[in-house]
Parts: C-alpha cells; structure tokens; sequence
C-alpha cells in the first residue's frame, strides 16, 4: 500500500479552506483585442471536497486551472490564490515548484500527448518521486489497477491503451501525495465503459488519502457523479455556484437550465420529445455582450439584462451559498423551472 | 414489414499486419469486422454502439463502399452492392452520403462553402452556374445557415456550424440513407442538441434513412428507433432502442449502460455502476468463444468455446449471449476493495490495443 505520511499543512490553520481563489482574472493581449479568458473567479476547497467546474468550450474553465498551476503563460493574472494560505501569484518560480506536482497535481484531457513518448511509463512517474523509485512507481501502478506492474513499468505509453495512460497519468498526480488534484476533462478521451473504471478510482483514492479535487468538464454527467459542489462559467465568468442537489434539481440561471435542457432527457416518458438546445453561439470574449454576457441567447431576456451586468449572488436570502448572476427575480426563477423547465427532464 | 433499404450479411473486414519490405508477409489481421448481419428499413433510424476499435466506423465504411468487404455481401435497395464498379458505383454514391465527425478535417480549408456545398453537384453534373448556386442557397437555408456566407471560408465558422456545412453536403444530391458517424460528439452540449434536432427534421422532410454511430449512449438512445450494440467487430445485441435500454439482454450491453453518468445525482447515487475489468481485447487475436467471455461477470465455461449467435430471446429481441440477463437482474457485483480488484486485474489475460490508435 501506498505511505501516505502527514502532510506539512506551512502556515495553513484549521478553519482555513486548502484553496482559495479569489476575483482571478486572467487577461490576454491578442491583436484582436484582450481576451478576458476569466473574469472574476471565486471558489474555495475543503480537503476531501470536490469542486465540479462546468463549461463550453471557450467558457474559462480550463484557464481558470492553468493560472492556479501557474502555467497560464503570456496572460495578466490579477486576484489571489490562496493554497494553505500562501498566495501561489505571488511566490517565485522555485517556490511554486515547490508546490507544483507536490501538493497540488494535475491530469490532463488526453493522455497521450501528457506522456512523453520517448520514455518509459515508469520512468516518468519515477522522475516524479525520488526515493525507492522503482518499487514506489510499481506500487503506484498496482494501486491503479495496470495489471502486471513489474512489467509494465518497463512499457513505452505506446504500449498502453488510452484507459492505461490515463491511470498512468493518475499515479504519476498521486506519486507525491498531492493535497489537491485538478482534473481537466480526465475522462473525455475515453469510452464509457473506461470512463467508469477511472472515475471510480479517482473517487476510491479520494476516499483514502482525502485529497481536494477540482474536476474540470463539460459533460454533466460526471459532474452529477463525483462533485460536492458545481460551479459554472460562462464567458469566462461564474454564472451559478450551488450544492450538487441544488445545481440539478433547483438552479436558478438560464444558462444552468438551457444546459440541463440540451441533454436527451433521463426520464423514459421523454426519450421522444424535441431537444431544447440553448439558441445561438457562445459570446466572443473579446467582445462580450453588453450587461449580462447570456442575453442575447436567453429565452428569459428582459430590458435590464441588456444593460446591467448581474452580480453573482445569492437569490434566496435562506441559501446563501447558492449563487446566481441574473436579474430575474426568485419567483420567476422558481416558477420557470417550476412550471417550464423541471416538466421536460 | 417493408422491404429493407440495407442488408448486411455476413460482412467480415479484416485489415492485414504485414512485416518486410520487400517480401511482404502477412503476420496477423485485424478483425475489424467479424461478421455482421444487419437489415436497415427505410426511414428508420438504426443506431450502433460500441467501445473504440468495435468496428463501428469501419462497418460504415463497408456499407457506403469506401472500403472493400473481405467476405459478405451488401445489399442496397434491392441490389447487390458489394462488388459495385465505375459508373454504377457512382451512381450508387448519390443514394448514399455520409456525415463525419470532426467538422474541422472535413472541410477542406482553402475552398469557399459554396464550392463545398456544391460539389456534389458537379460531380455527378447536375446543374452548374446560377443553378448550382441558388440550390447551394437552398440547402444553407434548409441547414440554418445563412445563404450570404456562400464566399466565406470553412474557418470563419464555428464547430457547430461547420457540421451543418457537412450535413448540407450529405443532404445535395437528396440521398436515401445518411451514414453519421459521430457527428455530434466534436461539439459543445448546447450545439450538440441544435445539431440533433436539425437532423431529426431533415429525416422527417426528406424522408431519410439514418445509420446513427455515436459513443454517446443517451444520444443515440434519444435519436434512434432500433439500436445494435458491437463488441470487437461483431453485433452482441439488437433491440428496439427503449426496450434495450430498459431491458438489456447481453451483459456487456448491460455493463455499457451502467457505465453512463446520468446528470441526476439521485439516480447516479442509487445506481451501482458495472465495472468491467480490464481493456477491450485486441482484435488482432479476438478470444475464444464469446468474444466478451474474459470481461463478463456472468462467464461460464461455455462461453469459453462456444461462439454465442445473434438469436431472438425471449422479448423476440435479438443477442449474442449463452446466459442473456433476465429483467431486473443486476450485474453489479459488490464493491471490491482495491486490492481485490486488482487480484482480478492480475488474472486476467493481457491483450494490450495494437499501437495502430483507433479502428472502429
């Protein structure tokens, strides 16, 4: 079995969330004009929690993860992030590398092109962990479920089928006992059927060794299976932060709802029904629409949203960690998804 | 019951492995496609499923003639397709059109949208000039897409839009049956759905016949009217699409459909997801028997040797299986902690994907 030591919490104290952004913001010149890739990020993570981030492509999603790793090159990042209570925008390279991998690892969309083709599977988790590499990377292989570690330590990724790959990748974000994992897309590259043997291992080695997880993805889905809580982006901004029950069963974005909607419908007595997709492309962030960045493809647009940009706050005064941005009052909220919405799932 | 559009029978598709240079031998085949009998009727919509390298897109690809079967035959219409030649053969295209999944490699960059979409036309010289450009406008308007972007180029659209590019260029020369090999599966969740609803009324105007492969399972749950699901290059099961999604009979269909995350955390809770062991074997040497024998949780020793045939069950269903699932019947074997699983894992025989990426 893995060792799975105390970690060194440094200045970190009990009543602290492990991670916490707050207003990111992170801005790219083009020639085109800036593109506000996110605009005004705010989350906090427990040990154990897992955050679910949802998007389309083009939502912030993805940048939002890179520029806490410190790896959202050539853009301007402004707002904090806050990891045991250091600012990550703020340390040096060679302290972020510290942190880098060690404490908080990353898994990428596609494994194949995360794993250097030139080298050994093993070697590249070796180079990971220094001590008793060799032993300690099979180990970690055996713990995600690659059959025969002892020999598949000396495979090329070649030699691995994608479902491998991305279990490699998994033990290679776990050979430093990370206190936090960022999950971009882990499974998207993968069938379904693969798809449930990572997500489980994920949620089992969630289990054990209490990591925090930020789990990145568009498909609502795996977000319904593995997230305590849901945030999602749209345009590069935070549109609803709810629970997980409360994100499925009672969201109070039209963004949220046109989401839920696009999907073929769960219940048997619906299967034939027209789908509802959401109108319209997803905005250009480099030139946004006026007031709320959804108007012009929401069913609901009123005057204000033309021109106000909605606050991300709570709309029910009792829930005051579920968050909103729309200007839609709380009884229309609850009577559309009441009435329109809720009846087509 | 009409008369079927397509009839696949006994199709197999094996890709040689061949070693040397100058003497070229053969070493191995890929079994793509092992196998298959399958009828479409006209203006249904037949779904397939299945995992990466289960032949799905390759049996596609036999059925529209872009690739040669090794032994079977195909019927379209009536008529024996398989060995098609020259001027026949292209006239055959005309009835046969295909969607493909990616909107961003199958356009051609450097042509203009009209000249995509009118392609077709030319080819088989069925109007040209003014003609060819107010039909081009047509088709844009039937697709929703704006007729004025006739001179723009593939990259000034978006992925969306772009496959409603693709589906105008199915749809020119008025084809009986559309093959759609994963069209929605490059795009976001919102566009997939405007993309679905497009094609279900394309199908009702025009009267066509889909052949919808997607991985998607409530995808093409949602389109189809029969669904046929394939494991390494043969048809494990084939049912109507509600009745096989609340009744599976073959094990593996049962285990692929536990393994679809359901947007309702309720349900997701309740549910206990199959876990197959393992990867798809490779096809290059296929197991014995039931091709599905080393995964199955319901394996017996008959399966070992003996090929299961795709036969009516008790529902009149069609399925490849010695023990097919009852109703109700749950394959969820209780959870294994992580070192029994991977006791399991050990066990299991060790049939690496062949390094030449994906096959279906």
């Amino acid at each position: 079995m893995m060792h799975c030591g105390p970690r060194s919490r440094g200045e970190w104290e009990v009543g602290m969330a492990l991670l916490e952004v707050r207003d990111l913001r992170v801005h790219f010149d083009t020639d085109d004009g800036v593109v506000k890739a996110v605009d005004g990020v705010n989350f906090s993570l427990d040990p154990g929690q897992t955050l679910g981030i949802v998007g389309e492509s083009g939502s912030g999603k993805s940048v939002t993860n890179l520029a806490i790793m410190g790896l959202a090159r050539g853009g301007q990042i402004t707002g904090e992030v806050l990891f045991e209570g250091r600012d990550l925008l703020k340390l040096h390279t060679n302290e972020l590398r510290e942190i880098r991998g060690k404490k908080i690892a990353m898994i990428f969309q596609d494994p194949l092109s995360s794993l250097h083709p030139y080298y050994k599977v093993g070697s590249q988790i070796e180079k990971v962990s220094k001590k008793d590499a060799r032993d300690r990377t099979i180990e970690l292989l055996r713990l995600v479920g690659i059959p025969r570690p002892e020999r598949r330590v000396d495979d090329y990724p070649h030699q691995f089928s994608g479902g491998m790959r991305q279990r490699a990748m998994i033990a290679m974000a776990l050979a430093l006992d990370p206190a936090v994992l960022i999950a971009d897309e882990p499974t998207t590259a993968l069938d379904v059927t693969v798809q449930a043997q990572v997500l489980d291992l994920i949620e089992r080695l969630q289990e054990e060794f209490g990591t925090a997880i930020v789990v990145i993805t568009h498909d609502l889905g795996v977000v319904a299976d593995m997230a305590d809580d849901v945030l999602v982006m749209y345009g590069g901004k935070p549109v609803e932060v709810a629970d997980r029950r409360t994100a499925y069963y009672n969201p109070h974005m039209p963004y949220t709802w046109g989401l839920l909607q696009s999907l073929p419908p769960v219940a048997a007595e619906h299967t034939g029904d027209q789908l509802r997709p959401i109108k319209g492309q997803p905005p250009s962030l480099i030139n946004l629409p006026n007031g709320c960045s959804f108007n012009p493809r929401c069913p609901y647009v009123m005057e204000v949203c033309t021109r106000v940009e909605p606050e991300l706050e709570p709309a029910d005064p009792a829930k005051p960690s579920h968050l909103s941005a729309c200007h839609l009052s709380l009884e229309d909220k609850e009577r559309i998804w009441e009435q329109e919405v809720a009846p087509t799932r | 019951m009409s008369e079927p559009l397509v009839k696949v029978t006994g199709v197999k598709k094996y890709f040689p492995i061949t070693q040397g240079i100058i003497f070229r031998r053969e070493v191995g085949r890929v079994h793509a496609v092992d196998g298959v009998d399958l009828e479409v009727l006209p203006g249904e919509t037949l779904g397939i499923v299945g995992e990466t390298g289960c032949g799905k897109s390759t049996l596609a690809r036999l059925i529209c003639r872009l690739l040669p079967v090794t032994e079977g035959t195909i019927e379209f219409d009536g008529q024996d397709i398989t060995n098609m030649k020259g001027n026949q053969l292209r006239q055959l295209r005309r009835e046969i059109q295909m969607i493909f999944q990616d909107p961003y490699s199958s356009l051609n960059p450097r042509k203009r949208v009209g000249a995509i979409i009118g392609d077709p036309f030319e080819i088989h010289g069925l109007a040209d000039g003014k003609e060819l450009k107010k039909r081009v406008e047509e088709l844009m308007e039937v697709v929703g897409l704006n007729p004025e972007h006739y001179n723009r180029f593939p990259a000034e659209f978006s992925g969306g839009q772009r496959q409603r590019i693709g589906v105008a260029r199915a749809l020119a020369l008025r084809p009986k049956l559309v093959i759609c090999d994963e069209p929605v599966s490059a795009l976001d969740v919102s566009i997939q759905a405007q993309v679905i609803n497009l094609l279900e009324d394309l199908q009702n105007e025009f009267k066509l016949t889909y052949i919808f492969i997607a991985h998607d399972l409530s995808v093409v749950r949602h389109v189809s009217d029969r669904v046929g699901v394939m494991y390494l290059g043969k048809v494990v099961e084939l049912a109507a699409a509600s009745r096989l999604y609340a009744e599976p009979k073959h094990p593996y269909t049962g285990a692929l459909l536990s393994a679809i995350p359901v947007p309702d955390p309720d349900a997701t809770k309740d549910r206990e997801r199959v876990i197959l062991l393992g990867d798809v074997p490779s096809p290059i040497d296929p197991p014995s028997g039931c091709r599905f024998h080393p995964r199955c949780p319901k394996a017996q020793e008959r399966c070992v040797h003996e090929v299961p045939p795709l036969e009516p069950k008790a529902s009149g269903d069609l399925a490849a299986c010695h023990f097919p699932l009852e109703p109700g019947e749950s394959l969820a074997r209780a959870k294994a902690g992580i070192e029994q699983e991977v006791e399991l894992a050990q066990q299991l025989p060790e049939h690496p994907l062949p390094p030449t990426g994906d096959l279906g």
